[in-house]
């Protein structure tokens, strides 16, 4: 049974990359292109694990973040951010939030898809 | 005739009111208040200077020289403004050295020397125990003249009941100068009782002047109009108010001077001015009140004199007394008596503050050296022995005043003697100014310089009125003593100057001067004596801290001390005083059974309060061992100060200025700061803004090279995407390089003359692509009749950076956007309008700024960099134009910008 893929980002082009690299190796995707849409997936759909970005207009990704793993049908779903933010102090505030893990843009989608595969 | 016992009742009741004021002052200054602490007491006190001799004395000095009464009073006038700087320096030095007389001041500029404080005393009572028995002689006179039948027929003196009378009123005045003068040891502090009794003296002798002054013009005349008339109007005394009467322009002129010395040097006058001063800003309102007070006490000097020369013309009448005999003549008797107080106020504020500086100089400089100096191993306490040697000495000198009045001075008139006893106190002049002013000046010059101006003092003013008096033969006027010729009093050494004052006058100072100027220069000052002179001369620079500056080293015991300041001050007066000095200096002295220099100048100081300061330094000297102090060290140690304090200057002056230049690099650096980070915000949003299209590359070229089996739509797709961000990446690195560009200045215009209408054509043309379902209006009223001077490249990327603006915040099917341009006073102004979701107020200015959209993240970003709107507002600045936006939220937005243009007339106008 596949995995379902929740990938989060405003920015089209990069949906399209994850969008592509997830169906690529067997997951159900799921899209959201802000906070908001995100949090009603997560409401909506049973989600392994979710590829977040950080900066996005409303609701930003540390929130999500932080609804998922406080939420209890969703302690259990995989965080693993992407955003182009990289300060240190930054990265440590995603862990705080609950992530299981931070990629920094742009990334390597090998990397990516290892980690992915990883933790589902 | 007023009847003899009256007028001693009122003397007497007059003498008791001085006493219960003299009470009431010396309680108020008890109960820590005070009545006299203030700038008109001081002005008042002063008037100390105006004795009998003015009351009585310029009226028959008037009445025969016309206006020449006038120096007496010039002279204080003309040296009111210099009192700032003469009489604050001598305050200010009397405040910190604890000196209580004139004898005192010159004593201790000299090295403390006792032979200086000896001579000044004793010269002093030579020149004013006459002064004094004068005011008794005119107490005496008045005396007699309204108990006399006739004021035409009294004979003064005659009256015998009151030559005892004068002995108890001498004797009361004594009692009062023991009551109020002598209740403690220090005779340097204040003495309020006696102050306040002065004051109030003052105001006595004023009004009752002015009250007869106005008696004698108005009421005995019409007016002083009429008596200056009736003058004119007679012969024989015509000469009285023209000028002639005057031997010169010189004998004014040496008049006024000599009453300067005299309101500077009379032993009076320094205790008003200076030992009672309370406070050294009370001098400046003095240097207006005291001449106006003079001025007015001067004003009925004139019609009294005049009067009198017609009313009483023909009569032996003594010109002095014309102010009695009016009221007298008018049977004016309470008038009488008010005058006659008034004179009685006079002589006697002149009798007590005289008699009482004299008395602190013969105890202070005669009596007490010579007891410590013999009695110093007595363990017996000093300050009993002292208070009562001063009341004795007070009541000497007033009993011997008395003695002169009865059995000498009878034959003179009030001014002749006044005169005399100025010309005395004028010999102190060279040594105290020079002292004050001159640090060279020294001891054998003051020495010297006193006494041969004594001498010649003596022998040309006083000796002719032993002569005069019979005492002596005649044949030294007439022949120089021993037959010398040279000698004669009148004319020594065959100068001859027509008025026997001036000639005394001009030989005792020229002599005195000229001894005190040469042996300065000539002849080496000791140790002490330069640090005195030092210490006197730079006063203001020395006063805060004295104690250091006096140059002293030996040893001494506290024990010896705290003994010593006890036999002379008593106990409590020593505890206050070691008090005084652990609050001045801390309290280390207490661990050290000997004492450092500060404590021992500081008890030194503390006893010249009491017994002078040449007796204190005598009395130290005796319980210290002190060792001698080179000249070289003395010099060293105050120019030592003097570079610290010039150091000092210099070091805060640095300090100031460092404290400035700390304050300005704080906000140049805060300004840096505040540069770097914006400059840091800068890059972190343009880097962060250029990840995101490298993300889209990246991935799209790793996914292009991991998979090789995409279909060609997919491969078109990713290929596309990596060609369009890597386009967008370089507009941003272009745009973020043009917007630095034009930030820092280096990017120019390249400014053209031409019209917008073209420009806004093809920015309109470009973008008509971009509308698809959209509707653009335009409304362009420019015309070809303005001219601007304008970029077009640049402006046309305002245009279109507007115009993309309006279309990407439109809806893509109904969106509506009008531009319009219009010429308004002297600008051009495009307004590029939408119907878009608008833009809230507090945005209105940030969405110019860079990367606005960027950092608010609560809105959805559109494409673009979020530069143009900076950049736009660069170029437009760059134009002197403006730009700003209009609108309310989901009502549409309003971009203007407006541009510098004129009429193409004027153009071609300015062409030609």
């Amino acid at each position: 049974m596949s995995k379902n893929v929740l990938i989060v980002d405003d920015e089209p082009n990069i949906l399209m990359s994850l969008d592509f690299l997830m169906k690529k190796n067997g997951y159900q995707v799921f899209v959201a292109r802000n906070g908001r849409e995100a949090i009603d997936m997560i409401d909506s759909e049973a989600i392994n694990l979710v590829v977040l970005d950080i900066m996005m207009p409303e609701v930003d990704g540390y929130e999500v973040c932080q609804y998922i793993k406080h939420k209890p049908n969703s302690a259990n779903t995989k965080v693993i951010f992407l955003s182009a933010k990289v300060k240190e102090e930054e990265i440590q505030k995603g862990y705080e939030m609950g992530a299981d893990f931070y990629m920094t843009k742009p990334f390597s989608t090998r990397d990516l898809v290892k980690k992915v595969k990883e933790l589902t | 005739m007023i009847a003899g016992w009256i007028l001693i009742i009122c003397t007497f009741g007059y003498l008791l009111l001085l006493f219960g004021l003299g009470w009431l002052g010396e309680r108020f200054q008890q109960q820590g208040k005070s009545l006299v602490n203030n700038p008109y007491v001081y002005a008042l006190t002063l008037s100390v200077f105006c004795t009998a001799w003015t009351y009585y004395g310029s009226v028959g000095q008037a009445a025969n020289g016309g206006y020449s009464f006038l120096t007496t009073y010039l002279g204080p006038t003309l040296m009111a403004p210099l009192m700032w700087i003469i009489i604050r320096k001598m305050v200010r030095i009397s405040k910190v050295e604890k000196i209580s007389s004139l004898a005192d001041l010159v004593s201790s500029r000299y090295g403390k020397s006792s032979t200086l404080g000896v001579l000044v005393t004793i010269f002093s009572l030579f020149g004013i125990v006459p002064y004094i028995a004068l005011q008794l002689k005119a107490i005496g006179v008045s005396f007699d003249l309204l108990t006399s039948d006739s004021i035409f027929t009294y004979a003064s003196g005659a009256g015998n009941i009151f030559a005892d009378s004068l002995l108890y009123l001498t004797i009361g005045l004594a009692l009062f100068l023991i009551f109020f003068g002598t209740r403690k040891v220090e005779t340097s502090g204040q003495h309020e009782g006696l102050v306040t009794a002065i004051a109030f003296e003052a105001i006595i002798k004023l009004v009752a002047f002015l009250i007869l002054g106005a008696f004698v013009s108005w009421v005995a005349f019409d007016g002083p109009g009429d008596i200056f008339r009736r003058v004119a109007n007679t012969p024989e005394l015509q000469s009285l108010i023209s000028f002639s009467t005057f031997t010169g322009a010189e004998e004014w002129f040496w008049m006024i001077f000599l009453s300067m010395m005299a309101i500077l040097f009379l032993p009076r006058q320094f205790q008003v001015a200076v030992v009672e001063n309370t406070n050294e800003n009370h001098i400046k309102k003095a240097i207006w009140l005291f001449p106006l007070y003079l001025l007015v006490i001067n004003l009925f000097v004139l019609p009294i004199a005049f009067g009198g020369r017609i009313a009483f013309f023909d009569t032996q009448l003594d010109s002095d007394m014309f102010m009695l005999a009016f009221p007298l003549s008018f049977e004016q008797h309470e008038l009488a008596v008010l005058g006659y107080l008034g004179g009685f106020s006079a002589a006697t504020s002149m009798m007590i503050v005289s008699t009482f500086a004299l008395s602190t100089m013969v105890t202070n400089n005669i009596l007490m050296p010579a007891y410590a100096g013999s009695n110093v191993s007595s363990k017996s306490d000093i300050s009993g022995w002292l208070l009562n040697a001063r009341r004795a000495v007070i009541l000497l000198i007033l009993m011997a005043a008395y003695s002169y009045n009865r059995f000498v001075v009878s034959d003179f008139s009030l001014v002749s003697i006044g005169l005399i006893s100025f010309v005395a106190v004028a010999q102190f002049a060279p040594a105290t100014l020079g002292g004050l002013f001159w640090k060279l000046g020294n001891k054998q010059g003051a020495i010297v310089g006193l006494t041969l101006g004594f001498m010649v003092w003596f022998y040309t003013l006083v000796l002719p009125t032993i002569v005069q008096s019979g005492f002596l033969p005649e044949s030294i006027m007439s022949e120089g003593l021993f037959g010398i010729a040279l000698l004669k009093p009148y004319v020594l050494l065959g100068v001859s100057i027509n008025n026997p004052l001036l000639h005394g006058m001009f030989w005792s100072l020229f002599l005195n001067t000229t001894a005190y100027a040469v042996l300065s220069v000539i002849t080496q000052q000791s140790s002490k004596e330069r640090n005195q002179a030092e210490l006197f001369v730079d006063i203001y620079k020395y006063s805060a801290d004295y104690e250091s500056k006096v140059v002293w080293r030996g040893q001494a015991f506290v024990i010896d001390l705290r003994q010593l300041l006890e036999r002379i001050l008593g106990t409590q007066r020593t505890e206050e005083i070691f008090r005084a000095f652990t609050a001045q200096h801390g309290s280390n002295w207490q661990k050290e059974p000997k004492a450092d220099a500060r404590l021992v100048n500081f008890a030194e100081r503390a006893l010249s309060g009491a017994i002078g300061t040449a007796s204190a330094r005598i009395m130290i000297a005796n319980v210290v061992q002190e060792d001698e102090i080179s000249m070289e060290e003395v010099y060293s140690i105050l120019k030592e100060s003097q570079q610290m304090m010039e150091l000092n200057k210099e070091l805060n002056r640095k300090s100031r200025q460092l404290k400035k230049a700390t304050d300005e690099l704080k906000l140049a650096n805060e300004r840096l700061l505040k540069l770097d980070a914006q400059k840091d915000d800068f890059i972190s949003t343009v880097t962060h803004e250029m990840k995101t299209p490298l993300t889209s590359i990246r991935a799209f070229s790793e996914i292009l090279y991991d998979n090789k089996d995409l279909t060609d739509e997919e491969q078109e797709q990713f290929l596309d995407t990596i060609v369009k961000e890597t386009e967008r990446m370089g507009r941003l690195i272009n745009q973020v390089l043009e917007l630095e560009k034009l930030e820092s200045g280096a990017q120019t215009l390249n400014l053209q003359i031409g019209t917008l209408d073209e420009v806004i054509q093809s920015a309109i043309q470009s973008t008509s692509q971009l509308l698809k379902g959209r509707t653009l209006e335009t409304d362009i009223q420019l015309g070809k009749d303005f001219s601007v001077h304008f970029d077009r490249d640049r402006i046309m990327q305002v245009l279109l950076n507007l115009l993309s603006n309006a279309v990407k915040y439109t809806d893509e099917k109904t969106g509506l956007i009008k531009l319009t341009a219009q010429y308004f006073e002297g600008e051009i102004i495009v307004c590029i309008e939408d119907d878009g979701r608008g833009i809230e107020d507090e945005n209105k200015d940030r969405i110019f700024h860079k990367f606005f959209q960027a950092r608010d993240q609560t809105r959805k970003k559109p494409p673009g960099t979020g530069l143009g709107l900076a950049i736009s507002k660069q170029i437009i600045t760059l134009h002197q134009g403006k730009i700003w936006v209009e609108g309310a939220p989901e009502q549409g937005s309003k971009f203007f910008f407006t541009l510098p243009a004129q009429l193409v007339i004027d153009e071609l106008k300015v062409n030609v």
